[in-house]
């Protein structure tokens, strides 16, 4: 095994040895004594009066514990939201339901094949009412989805809710003025950004263990934030926060599915204390599909104003959000990070206006990206039919606009700050190691043999790192569960009695190796071989008062207060070393699991030695607490701002619409790099989700509300051969908002590529006359779309 | 239902209900939880293992199926301390993330190498297209497809953090 530990080095990870032998513990593969199973009843209809639910056949069947439905739990109130805008989500359907899959009982079995055939034997009666499920109709409120509620949450048009928290800007800075202009062009199209499924390989899953004696419960949850669930627990019993104990153990994947809180996290405990057993609940696929939260589903107009020498006079966009049913965790500020990064790299007027609308679906929340992925779409798909409308390269357009790096710090059209780019240099790398003209040259010799290749370029910008304890007030913070902690990191650093190492962090990751890269910081600090750091993250109560792993943001946040426990750590060490050798503490230098001083290599004591003595105080200089451990809480100034310019070659069968997405390029700048192999793993995978939104994947409610996408058949994931390589460098511009200099990596990929294969299929038909397929760009929809543009 | 499999080598007999799915009976009867689920219709590959050397999805197989069959998991796949070629490769080229489709994506590739040594690109992609990973693009899981077959012919591999290190 690789020992390197060097900050920027590629390094196996320390959590594969376990997970390639089959031996990694996930929540589905814990096993309590006494443990009983539970299955829901779910809705199959969206929009329905309960008229009666009938549950004694269940009840009766042996085996079957417990039914439990909204009579049982409603003095519980709500599933809790962060941002509690809009209707909260019932813990069981009282009455109504909203949406096709929302649970109305929860059976409790021996096992769970009881409890499923328990489940067949709860008759629920429905008398169905009329589903809203098109935008444009929730929008109208014709049909309202809650009784008394308009469908319209709230717009985000920059005159919302920050009110005091940020300056505002000028909602519309002149745009409207620039279009009078004789020379101006004006470029508009309605475009959707499809409804997706984040779809983490594993199901989501709990285990709940309420503990009479003690008075304490213990759930194990497949969670990417472990301390908010613990907060939703404990408010919603009122019980203290310590006295439970969210455990997230390994977990299979997020990407914002697990950035909730569940009636299943709650309905277990309740159940778990009714029946004095544990109680487990492992979600099926097709729950995982139409009852955990989806992502995106936006449509919306972007419009833009310039002129012909690729000047962009002003960017507007409108757009109805789809909301879903029900609020869950940030549901109505997923659009607000989109508006965070509305102007992309570009500095250009901007306006913007974001309707938040519910709808008989289930909810949405964030998914890789949130709301940031949309916010790129429309503008890189518009500045690309600007380009086209005036006969200009669309690299040219994107350079003439962008904000120089003599700009930095850079205001937002919203208000925010920027913390540091360069933007050109990062494209024109891209557009080098690309050899653009020469690919230019080779789209156009193919297309004059009749066959169609496209190029696509989109930069992008990604906001993340949150974040500043300032946005707390903006909801940013877990204060929606009762604990009014702001997204702060957290890391402890603890040198053991034998000179090894245990950091435990406040993150919850599912994948993306934070063992790894946090032992990596603590081992260049402290000199501790890999192998000798332990990196421990996901209890509620044993790690530190932590917020979880989203937003991209761990690195720039868990990872500096990981950094700054180190220091404390390393500065104590250097003087007990210093007194151990005779030395100044300045003096002392940290190398090879020990500490020697500078320039007499041999003058050395091992970690073993220098832990040694700091449990035992008598052995240390006099007045020194015994002890080798340090905590530290990172409260950023600011978020961190990523960048970067992606490419793709797709060529168009004219036959089928069939795309083969040739070759795809990026060029991504997080900063500085602590793995470069993690990082590059990161953007493989984002990638991979933003080419599956721009070509096969959409979650599908027909007009009644029916979900029509719920396997893994329906809903068309892309497999090994959908893919290319990916041909990744990246240019590194460190921020200044931690002392790492590192940015966040993980949502850039997806922001940055949908829209880079649509402008590519886009590229490859406009000589045909077509200007925008919505995506999926699935083979049926590209080829009617050229019929059409043949007439 | 009585029923006899071996498992890993290992003997197993007993009686079981009728429905009970394979992958229930390997993962709770058997507590060879590396076998996962992902989803219920054979499709993402998770519960991959291999039934007397053929791939099957564990989740769409009753365990009364597999009566007298000889099965290997991941858990079997490693040669004691040894790693198998196919685990190593996953581990050399970042060939998972958050690790749930793992095993059963190294149970697919460790029987297409058994069956083809030397796979191109494209025959690996077609090999691994049952198993879906959601975390890494398969960029890198082709990749470690490619180190384990080149270990597998007695090659060194000329990919992964090994390699790259000593470049």
């Amino acid at each position: 095994m690789s020992t390197t530990s060097v900050m920027g080095g590629i390094v196996r990870r320390k959590e594969d040895p376990s997970l390639i032998q089959g031996k990694g513990i996930y929540v589905d593969d814990k096993k309590l004594h006494g443990e009983l199973a539970a299955v829901f009843v779910r809705s199959p209809f969206a929009a329905a009066t309960i008229t009666s639910i009938d549950a004694s056949a269940a009840r009766a069947l042996e085996g079957v514990h417990a039914v439990y439905t909204a009579a049982d739990v409603r003095h519980l109130g709500p599933t809790l939201a962060q941002v509690a805008v809009g209707t909260l989500r019932p813990l069981l359907a009282d009455g109504v339901v909203k949406h096709v899959g929302e649970a109305v009982a929860m059976v409790v079995a021996d096992d769970r094949y009881v409890a499923q055939d328990g489940a067949d034997l709860v008759y629920v009666d429905y008398d169905p009412g009329q589903a809203v499920v098109d935008l444009k109709e929730a929008f109208s409120d014709a049909v309202k989805v809650h009784a008394d509620q308009s469908n319209t949450l709230l717009t985000w048009n920059g005159n919302a809710w920050w009110e005091g928290v940020i300056d505002l800007p000028d909602p519309s800075p002149g745009i409207q003025e620039s279009k009078l202009r004789d020379d101006a062009v004006v470029v508009s199209l309605e475009m959707i950004n499809q409804r997706l499924i984040p779809t983490a390989i594993e199901p989501r899953a709990v285990i709940a263990h309420w503990s009479a004696g003690y008075g304490s419960v213990e759930l194990w949850s497949s969670s990417q934030i472990p301390h908010a669930v613990a907060g939703a627990v404990a408010t919603t019993f009122g019980i203290p926060s310590n006295k439970v104990r969210v455990i997230a153990p390994e977990v299979g994947g997020g990407f914002g599915v697990k950035l909730n809180v569940y009636p299943d996290e709650i309905l277990t405990c309740f159940a778990s204390r009714e029946l004095e057993r544990p109680v487990r609940w492992t979600e099926t696929r097709r729950e995982a599909a139409y009852s955990s939260i989806q992502g995106r589903g936006w449509i919306g107009t972007a419009t833009i104003t310039g002129t012909r020498d690729g000047t962009i006079l002003g960017y507007e966009l409108e757009a109805i959000c789809d909301m879903g049913a029900y609020t869950h965790n940030f549901t109505v500020a997923i659009p607000l990070l989109g508006l965070f990064v509305a102007s992309g790299q570009y500095d250009i007027p901007t306006s913007y206006k974001l309707h938040c609308v519910v709808t008989n679906t289930m909810t949405t929340d964030a998914y890789r990206g949130a709301g940031r992925p949309e916010a790129a779409y429309y503008l890189e798909r518009i500045i690309d039919a600007f380009s086209r409308k005036i006969g200009m390269d669309p690299a040219d357009v994107r350079k003439a606009n962008f904000h120089p790096p003599e700009a930095f710090p850079v205001q937002t059209a919203i208000g925010l700050t920027m913390d540091t780019g360069n933007y050109a240099v990062n494209l024109d790398s891209l557009l080098e190691r690309v050899g653009y003209e020469d690919l230019k040259a080779k789209r156009d010799a193919a297309r004059s043999e009749g066959r169609l290749l496209g190029i696509g370029l989109s930069t992008y910008v990604e906001v993340c790192g949150f974040g500043p304890s300032g946005l707390a007030g903006l909801g940013f913070s877990w204060a929606g569960y009762g604990l009014p902690t702001a997204f702060n990191g957290s890391g402890v650093v603890r040198v053991q009695p034998d000179g090894t190492c245990t950091v435990t962090i406040g993150t919850g990751p599912s994948g993306q190796g934070h063992e790894t890269t946090w032992a990596q910081i603590v081992s260049d600090g402290l000199g501790i071989p890999m192998e000798n750091i332990e990196v421990q993250h996901g209890d509620s109560l044993d790690s530190p008062m932590g917020v979880g792993t989203f937003g991209s943001r761990s690195i720039a946040v868990d990872g500096t207060a990981t950094f700054e426990a180190t220091q404390r750590v390393k500065a104590k060490a250097a003087l007990i070393a210093g007194h151990l050798l005779e030395a100044a503490s300045e003096d002392i230098l940290f190398a090879d699991d020990g500490a020697h001083v500078a320039g007499s290599p041999d003058r050395a004591v091992s970690w073993g030695e220098i832990a040694t003595a700091a449990y035992q105080p008598h052995t240390l200089p006099e007045g020194m607490e015994g002890g080798l451990e340090a905590s530290a809480m990172f409260s950023p100034s600011n978020a961190t701002w990523p960048f970067g310019s992606h490419m793709a070659l797709v060529e168009v069968d004219p036959q089928t619409g069939d795309v083969d997405l040739l070759e795809y390029w990026a060029t991504d700048d997080c900063g500085n790099v602590i793995n470069p192999m993690i990082v590059d793993g990161q953007i493989h995978g984002g990638i991979a989700q933003g080419v599956a939104q721009a070509l096969f994947e959409e979650a599908i409610y027909d007009s009644d509300g029916n979900f029509l996408t719920g396997t893994m058949i329906d809903y068309a994931l892309p497999a090994a051969e959908s893919l290319p390589m990916f041909q990744l460098d990246r240019t590194v511009t460190p921020t200044d908002v931690n002392p790492l200099g590192v940015k966040g990596i993980g949502e850039a990929g997806t922001i940055g590529s949908a829209q880079t294969v649509v402008n590519a299929v886009v590229d490859a038909l406009a000589h045909l006359g077509v200007e925008h397929i919505d995506m999926p760009l699935r083979p049926k929809r590209v080829w009617q779309a050229i019929q059409d543009a043949r007439g | 239902m009585q029923v006899h499999i071996t498992v890993n080598g290992i003997d197993h007999g007993g009686d079981v209900e009728p429905r009970r799915l394979l992958v229930h009976y390997l993962r709770e009867d058997l507590d060879l939880t590396g076998t996962h689920v992902g989803c219920d219709t054979g499709y993402c590959g998770a519960c991959t293992v291999l039934v007397d050397g053929r791939p099957i999805k564990s989740c769409t197989m009753l365990t009364v199926q597999a009566d007298g069959s000889k099965i290997r998991t991941v858990e079997g796949v490693a040669d004691g301390n040894q790693l198998h070629p196919v685990q190593e490769g996953f581990w050399e080229c970042h060939g998972l993330q958050c690790g749930f489709c793992t095993p059963g994506m190294i149970m697919s590739s460790v029987a297409l190498l058994e069956s083809n040594s030397d796979p191109t690109e494209a025959e690996i992609r077609h090999g691994i297209e049952g198993n879906l990973c959601r975390c890494t693009g398969y960029h890198n899981i082709v990749r470690s497809v490619q180190y384990a077959g080149a270990k597998m012919r007695g090659e060194t591999p000329a990919l992964g953090v090994t390699a790259e290190a000593s470049s």
